[in-house]
């Protein structure tokens, strides 16, 4: 086996040493009932060669030649080759969590640049080393919350990712919490008459996100006010963190957390991602999972350990603020290099690329007859249109011609069903948003009802409607 | 060395000895990156999103050139010890060579590249991928079905015990409490206190293992089940564990096998056959996905058939007609814990290791991990106290007791063979051993590499006797010496300001 150091030789040298006439020996205090009497039933052994072809067969079988756009808490940006470059330092993937930090400082002083990058980014005081992903981060950001508040109550939009709620939801099954879902109104945003009235009935923390899952920046000012004014905490999670490149942060959020996979991060069929969390200073105590900070060695020049461990669970165990323990160090670092190649201009122009090509698109097709955008609210680079009648039939007819075009909103709102959230970011080239256009005009102009029941794509039971 | 001479005062050492924040190197006009040009009509933000909502500058945000990014980070990961560069025995960690091709086939256009909301159709390729790994990590536990949402071993933990509390809700009564050996993982009891228990520890006994009697007056019909690791976090097998399952189930509980030291018995013996209900593993142990300086890791989770129902949604399934499809149709489902599926790319490295490897690949493999950690402990019981002498199958577990005679303590060590060119062993884990020295060397050390390390130990040793402060002020050859870690909690410092 080429991974293996030890040679027959040397495996019979150390069993010598130790007295032992075979390797069975050592596993001999396994009673033999337990032990497997038969080779495991495993494909391989592989060459590298077979391997590797293997894995290629897997990536044909996975349509690399499709246009997509598809978003929806994942995105399709550019990754400039020096990430991978980098990240490819056996240095860097090599190495455990940074518990020795004389010889972690690599990590330890990108860590910091990372929360330091999220502070700036969130416009909160401090951020963590990141966590598993958006959905997680939005719930530890919740739970994070509710023990400052030490509250008993949750409020959640609607427009924030299905999947994140259900996550939330998994987590919180058994605290005692009560979730209360607040409904979203014809701007795509949060309805704030409902959330006026869920606030009179005392303080709770809010979750909601901005931009949504629909692409559409919520009113965070008059939401922040509004949960405050109950002596509520509010939570947001950020669906591209790339719009906080031209987007103020959200206004008067305590907890700013989200998916920083749109930073260098592959698509990658949905991770590994990297979640980060960010708040006021006043909460860094309560933060879960790892965080950096700076000190200063026996001979006084700065270096960086992990530090308030106090609230970790190695050592506060069923009392620690989160069960998590490894962050995605790895991720965390290729946004960090991301963020650092693109800087403060390049991030602005990026964002602004991808404002100019969600308009385009977006107005491009509201043109077609048969098609409005179904948000008025002000979006990013993402947003969903309203097709009565032809969603179905419009994704086959793209999907023949090798586009992806968009995300079904039926699969998660049962209400929603003529809705498809569709994102353009740099990457979407305008020759294939135009190709994009010109089929929505193909099918729509050809209004024959029955082709309405061909769709393909049987509807599925993920809708969260509890 | 030979002394520098004394440099004007701004000078200092170059290149890797010295290296700013990215934001100290920033200066106004740079950039490491460009963009294709715009083939659509300019947006402007004040039109688009409102004047009142677009942002200024980000304040403080770096401009650096590319050659500047390359270097900074190069340099750093330069301050950094990994797998790639030596022995690095981190008990109950299983730092392992992490396989070169595994990277490669992550980073596969299609692989690296397929959206999560891909059509089921358009995703074949991924799906199989999944599916793959799942029957394989099925085979090598003995289990029934593989969820492989959880994002690391901690989610993994929580999703099982979630899915043990629904299934004990179905029959009535989900119960309080669940069991713990004091040798655990601070992880486990973090995760089920999410999971609405209470915990209960045990106590281990003199052999390193669960209790019998203690366990036997512990569990009552208000346990809803005990986590187990397996091996301990001692190294040791639970020799018992057909008996403790047994009590266990016999008051209606069920067990949980905490699967971080799978590298011990992969391809040996399957928890199955050891009246394991629900377990999770760490593809970022056992099956070489790398560790990245602290994630992303991965945390699937086994099961026997009466617990199927209950895994995450949705779960990959393989259709009549030889199609692969994600199944939502779950109703039993304790729900999502992450987005998407998982740290799919996780899976895609775990399952190029298996394989690489082969059935008789990872048995070899784990015979290999076993043989290393047995030498290790063999050449160093003379030096170290052994508080635990049961035989230890994939790592070892000494204690300081007879250097802290001197005033010289596990981390101290620890610290010491940082000069010494390895990375050192887990210090003071687990618990039930006071001054802990956790030695997992796992395969992928040569015999050369153990013998230098097992040198290296005794010569610290022998500092201890002759020049305790040498060991005492250690590291001595690394960048930075010890870090102030009280300072940096007392006065947080978390960020780079202006």
């Amino acid at each position: 086996m080429r991974y293996l150091p030890l040679c027959p030789a040397e495996r019979a040298a150390m069993l010598e040493t130790m007295g032992r006439r075979s390797i069975q020996e050592l596993f001999e205090h396994i009673p033999e009932p337990l032990r497997l009497a038969r080779p495991l039933n495993l494909p391989g052994p592989m060459s590298e060669p077979e391997i590797v072809e293997f894995f290629r067969r897997a990536a044909r079988e996975s349509s690399p030649d499709y246009v997509s756009f598809l978003g929806a808490g994942a995105y399709s940006h550019y990754r400039p080759v020096a990430v991978d470059s980098l990240l490819s330092r056996g240095e860097f993937f090599t190495a455990y969590t940074p518990y020795q930090a004389e010889i972690a400082q690599g990590t330890l002083q990108a860590m910091f640049e990372f929360q330091t990058l999220m502070a700036q980014l969130t416009g909160m005081d401090v951020a963590n080393a990141s966590l598993y992903d958006g959905s997680t981060a939005a719930t530890e950001g919740i739970l994070m919350a509710l023990r400052i508040l030490r509250g008993r109550r949750v409020l959640v939009a609607s427009s924030v990712h299905p999947e994140y709620r259900q996550v939330l939801r998994t987590y919180l099954q058994h605290q005692g919490v009560d979730i209360q879902e607040l409904p979203f109104n014809g701007a795509g945003q949060l309805e704030l008459g409902k959330l006026e009235s869920e606030v009179t009935r005392g303080p709770a923390c809010l979750l909601a996100q901005s931009p949504n899952f629909f692409g559409v920046l919520e009113p965070m000012a008059e939401i922040s006010a509004c949960v405050h004014g109950a002596r509520g905490l509010v939570v947001v999670a950020v669906a591209e963190p790339l719009s906080l490149a031209l987007v103020r942060p959200p206004s008067g959020a305590d907890i700013v957390c989200g998916e920083a996979q749109s930073f260098g991060v592959a698509v990658s069929y949905g991770g590994p991602f990297v979640g980060f969390l960010a708040a006021k200073e006043q909460y860094v105590r309560q933060m879960p999972g790892r965080i950096v900070g700076e000190t200063r060695d026996t001979k006084g020049r700065r270096g960086f350990v992990l530090t308030l461990a106090t609230r970790e669970q190695h050592i506060r165990r069923e009392k620690a603020t989160s069960n998590i323990c490894t962050n995605q160090s790895l991720c965390a670092l290729a946004a960090t290099i991301y963020l650092s190649l693109l800087g403060k201009r390049g991030l602005k122009a990026l964002a602004q690329q991808n404002l100019a090509k969600a308009h385009y698109a977006a107005r491009e097709l509201a043109a077609v007859p048969g098609v409005s955008l179904a948000f008025s609210g002000r979006f990013f680079n993402e947003f969903t249109v309203r097709v009565p009648g032809r969603a179905e039939e419009l994704l086959a007819a793209l999907r023949k011609e090798e586009i992806i075009g968009g995300l079904p909103l039926k699969r998660f709102y049962t209400e929603l069903s003529d809705h498809l959230l569709i994102a353009a970011t740099e990457t979407a080239r305008r020759a294939d948003m135009d190709r994009m256009v010109r089929i929505y005009r193909q099918v729509l102009s050809a209004n024959s009802p029955s082709r309405r029941e061909r769709g393909q794509a049987k509807p599925s039971s993920e809708a969260v409607a509890r | 060395m030979a002394k520098m001479l004394k440099p004007p005062s701004s000078a200092r050492p170059h290149i890797t000895r010295n290296e700013d924040l990215i934001f100290e190197l920033s200066a106004p006009g740079k950039v490491g990156a460009d963009l294709a040009p715009l083939d659509v009509p300019a947006a402007s933000a004040a039109e688009e999103l409102g004047a009142e909502l677009v942002r200024g500058e980000i304040e403080g945000f770096p401009e650096v050139s590319e050659l500047e990014v390359i270097r900074h980070f190069t340099r750093l990961s330069t301050w950094n010890y990994g797998v790639d560069t030596g022995l690095y025995p981190l008990g109950s960690c299983t730092m392992k060579y992490n396989p070169r091709v595994n990277e490669v086939v992550a980073r596969l256009e299609g692989v690296a590249t397929l959206h999560p909301y891909a059509p089921d159709e358009l995703a074949q390729g991924c799906l199989r991928v999944l599916y793959e790994t799942a029957r394989c990590l099925a085979e090598i536990t003995g289990m029934d079905a593989v969820s492989l949402q959880p994002a690391a071993g901690a989610q993994g933990e929580l999703t099982g015990i979630l899915m043990i509390r629904a299934h004990l809700a179905d029959r009535g009564h989900p119960r309080k409490t669940i069991l713990i050996p004091d040798s655990a993982h601070g992880t486990n009891p973090a995760s089920v206190a999410i999971s609405g228990y209470e915990v209960r520890n045990l106590k281990s006994n003199a052999r390193g293992c669960l209790d019998l009697s203690e366990l036997g007056r512990a569990m009552t019909e208000d346990v809803a089940g005990l986590m187990l690791t397996i091996p301990n976090t001692l190294g040791i097998f639970e020799t018992d564990i057909r008996k403790i399952a047994e009590l266990v189930h016999a008051k209606g509980g069920l067990l949980y096998m905490d699967g971080a030291n799978m590298n011990a018995l992969v391809g040996v013996a399957q928890p199955a056959a050891f009246g394991v209900d629900v377990m999770h593993l760490n593809l970022h142990k056992t099956f070489t996905t790398p560790h990245g300086g602290g994630g992303p890791g991965s945390g699937p989770v086994a099961v026997r058939k009466f617990l199927e129902p209950y895994l995450p949604s949705p779960l990959v399934a393989h259709g009549q007609d030889g199609r692969y499809f994600l199944d939502f149709d779950r109703a039993k489902s304790i729900g999502r814990v992450r987005s998407f599926c998982g740290n799919f790319g996780m899976a895609v490295r775990a399952l190029a290791y298996i394989l690489a490897n082969g059935a008789e690949g990872l048995r070899q493999t784990t015979e290999d991990a076993v043989l290393n950690a047995n030498y290790v402990r063999e050449r160093l019981k003379d030096l170290f106290a052994l508080p635990y002498d049961s035989p230890s199958l994939h790592e070892c577990v000494f204690s300081d007791s007879r250097q802290a005679a001197k005033g010289v303590r596990t981390g101290d060590i620890a610290k010491r063979l940082i000069d010494y060119g390895f990375h050192p062993y887990t210090t003071s884990f687990p618990l039930i051993v006071p001054g802990a020295m956790m030695i997992e060397p796992t395969e992928s050390a040569s015999k050369a590499e153990l013998d230098a390390f097992i040198e290296a130990m005794r010569s610290i040793v022998q500092e201890v006797e002759e020049d305790a402060e040498l060991v005492l002020k250690a590291p001595h050859t690394t960048r930075v010496t010890r870090l102030d870690e009280t300072a940096a909690a007392r006065k947080p410092v978390l960020r780079w300001k202006p």
